[in-house]
C-alpha cells in the first residue's frame, strides 16, 4: 500500500517520483469527485486545516479553500492584512495560537524563504507551503506537471521552456524540481537580468531568444512580471519586454508546429501573453485551474492520512 | 491454511442467472433501473449480471456504472495500511431512478453504509436495492440486509470467504479460507 515519503509538502526537492505518481493517481480520483453533480467527499470530516496567508493571494487561496471544503475539512483563514501580525506577533507565537484551537494542518504563504520548513520543525501539525518568497510553490509546480501529463500523455522527454521572470518566480524553482523529477528537459527563457547567474547548475538550459526557445520545446510555461518583487528595474520598459519576451499569435504561426501554452496566472494580458493566445485552444490556462483543486485535494487528503485519529 | 470449496463454476452460473431473473421480475425492461457494482470486487459481478441480461434477456439499454466508496469509507485513518482508491464511473444521472447496487460479500455493511451515502452523489434515486452473491450473517455491523443473493453462509470471523472471477483468476469460484 502506498504513502507519501514525507510528512509535510515543503517542497518538491523533498519528493521522489513515487510521491509525484501517487499524488497524482490520486488526483485523478477527485478530478472526477469534483465533476460529480454533489462535488464533496466526507473524508475529512474530523480534521481541521488553517490557512495562513502572510502574503497576497487569490487564487491558491481560492483553490485551496475549495479543495479543503470538498473533502468536509473545517476551515479557518488568516491573512497577515488584518492580523495581529501587524503588532509585532512572532510567526511561532501566531501559529502556535492557532494550533491551541486544534487545528491538524497548516497551510501557509509566507513571504520569506524557508517559513515552512522553520515551522515544520516548531510545531506539532502537518506544513503545506502554498509559497514561500522567491523559493518554492510545490502545489503550483504539481499542478502544471499533471497538466502537462493531461494534455500530451506523459511528463517524461517533453521539453519544456519557462519563459519569463525567472529570478522572484517560486513557480520556476518548483517547476524546474518536479518537471526534471519526471524526466523532462527544462529550458529557461527571459532577460538575462530576470534570469539567476548560478541557475545552469540546476541542469536547466538558457536561451535569451524566444523564438528558438519556442521552437524547441513541446510546452511554454509563461511567468508573470513580477512588478511587486522589483525593488530596481530590471528591464527599460513593458514595451520592450513585450517586444523581446512577450508571446504573441504571430509568433506562434512562425514556429511551425503546435505547442501547449500555460500560465500560473495572474495573467499581465498583453505583456507577456496576448489575449488571443491565452483565450486559444493550445492554452491550458483554464484547465490548470480546475486540476489545482484536484491536486490540492490529493495532497490534503495524503497527508491527513499520516494523522492519527484523537 | 485450509480451503474449502463454497462455491464452483457450475453452481455460480446458476445462481447468476437466477438473480438475473429475480431483477426481470421486479425491474422488467430496466428502463427506470441501473446497476451500480461496488470497486473493487463487485464490478465483476455487475458485469456478469448485466451481461445475461443483455444476451439472454434481451435488456437493451441497460445502464452499468461502477461506484468507489474510498473517500467514504468510516475507517480513513483508522486503518493500519492506508486506503488505496478506485475508478468510479457512472455517466448518467440516478435521480429518481432505482438504483440496484452489486457487491460480492455482504459481510459487517460498512461498505454498504459508504456505498448509499457515495450515490447520492449522483442525484436522489427513487430506491435502493442490494444484490450480492454471498451473504456472510455473522456478523452485521449495521441494520442492512440484501433484496437479492446467491447463497447465505455462516462463517465465524477467523474465516474469509473469497470469490475469485474468471477475468481474473482463470475460473469462478467461492472459497472459505480458515487462517487457523
Amino acid at each position: 500500500m502506498k504513502q507519501l515519503s514525507v510528512n509535510h509538502l515543503l517542497g518538491i526537492k523533498y519528493l521522489n517520483q513515487q510521491d509525484i505518481d501517487l499524488i497524482f493517481e490520486t488526483a485523478n480520483h477527485f478530478k472526477e469527485v469534483i465533476n460529480r453533480p454533489i462535488k464533496k467527499v466526507p473524508s475529512l470530516r474530523d480534521i481541521t486545516i488553517a490557512n495562513l496567508f502572510f502574503e497576497n493571494s487569490t487564487r491558491t487561496k481560492l483553490s485551496f479553500e475549495l479543495a479543503e471544503k470538498r473533502l468536509s475539512a473545517d476551515v479557518i483563514n488568516f491573512s497577515s492584512a488584518q492580523s495581529s501580525v501587524k503588532k509585532g506577533e512572532t510567526l511561532i507565537d501566531t501559529v502556535n495560537n492557532i494550533l491551541s484551537m486544534k487545528v491538524d494542518i497548516i497551510v501557509m504563504r509566507h513571504p520569506n524563504v524557508g517559513a515552512g520548513v522553520f515551522l515544520s520543525k516548531h510545531i506539532n501539525a502537518k506544513i503545506i507551503n502554498a509559497g514561500d518568497g522567491a523559493h518554492e510553490h510545490p502545489t503550483q509546480a504539481l499542478l502544471d506537471s499533471y497538466s502537462i501529463k493531461e494534455s500530451l500523455g506523459t511528463v517524461r522527454g517533453k521539453k519544456v521552456v519557462i519563459v519569463g521572470d525567472i529570478l522572484h518566480s517560486r513557480v520556476a524553482l518548483s517547476n524546474i524540481y518536479a518537471l526534471q523529477l519526471q524526466g523532462a528537459e527544462v529550458m529557461v527563457c527571459g532577460p538575462t537580468t530576470l534570469i539567476p547567474k548560478y541557475i545552469t547548475s540546476l541542469g536547466v538550459t538558457v536561451e535569451t531568444n524566444l523564438k528558438k526557445a519556442l521552437q524547441w520545446c513541446d510546452v511554454a510555461n509563461v511567468l508573470r512580471v513580477q512588478h511587486e518583487r522589483m525593488d530596481i528595474k530590471y528591464f527599460p520598459s513593458i514595451r520592450e519586454y513585450t517586444q523581446l519576451f512577450g508571446i504573441n499569435r504571430e509568433l506562434l504561426n512562425s514556429i511551425g508546429k503546435e505547442i501547449v501554452i500555460m500560465h500560473p496566472g495572474p495573467i499581465n494580458r498583453g505583456v507577456e501573453i496576448t489575449s488571443d493566445v491565452a483565450d486559444s485552444k493550445q492554452s491550458i490556462i483554464l484547465n490548470q485551474v480546475e486540476n489545482g483543486v484536484a491536486i490540492r485535494m490529493a495532497v490534503i487528503y495524503l497527508l491527513a492520512q499520516q494523522i492519527k485519529p484523537a | 491454511m485450509a480451503q474449502k470449496t463454497l462455491l464452483n463454476s457450475k453452481d455460480i452460473h446458476i445462481i447468476l442467472h437466477r438473480l438475473a431473473c429475480q431483477l426481470l421480475e421486479n425491474h422488467i425492461d430496466f428502463s427506470n433501473t441501473v446497476l451500480v457494482g461496488l470497486q473493487p470486487r463487485g464490478t465483476f459481478l455487475a458485469n456478469r449480471i448485466a451481461q445475461i441480461l443483455r444476451e439472454e434477456y434481451q435488456i437493451k439499454n441497460l445502464q452499468l456504472g461502477q461506484l468507489d466508496i474510498t473517500f467514504f469509507r468510516d475507517d480513513f485513518r483508522r486503518r493500519l495500511a492506508p486506503l488505496e482508491a478506485s475508478s468510479t464511473n457512472i455517466n448518467f444521472t440516478i435521480e429518481d431512478k432505482k438504483v440496484i447496487l452489486v457487491d460480492d460479500v455482504l459481510f459487517s455493511g460498512r461498505s454498504i453504509r459508504s456505498a448509499l451515502t457515495a450515490i447520492q452523489s449522483f442525484g436522489r434515486p427513487e430506491s435502493v436495492e442490494l444484490l450480492v452473491l454471498i451473504d456472510r450473517r455473522f456478523s452485521r455491523h449495521l441494520p442492512i440486509q440484501p433484496n437479492y443473493k446467491g447463497r447465505q453462509v455462516d462463517v465465524i470471523n477467523s474465516e474469509k470467504v473469497k470469490v475469485i472471477w474468471q477475468e481474473n483468476d482463470k475460473k469462478d469460484a467461492v472459497y472459505i479460507i480458515n487462517n487457523n
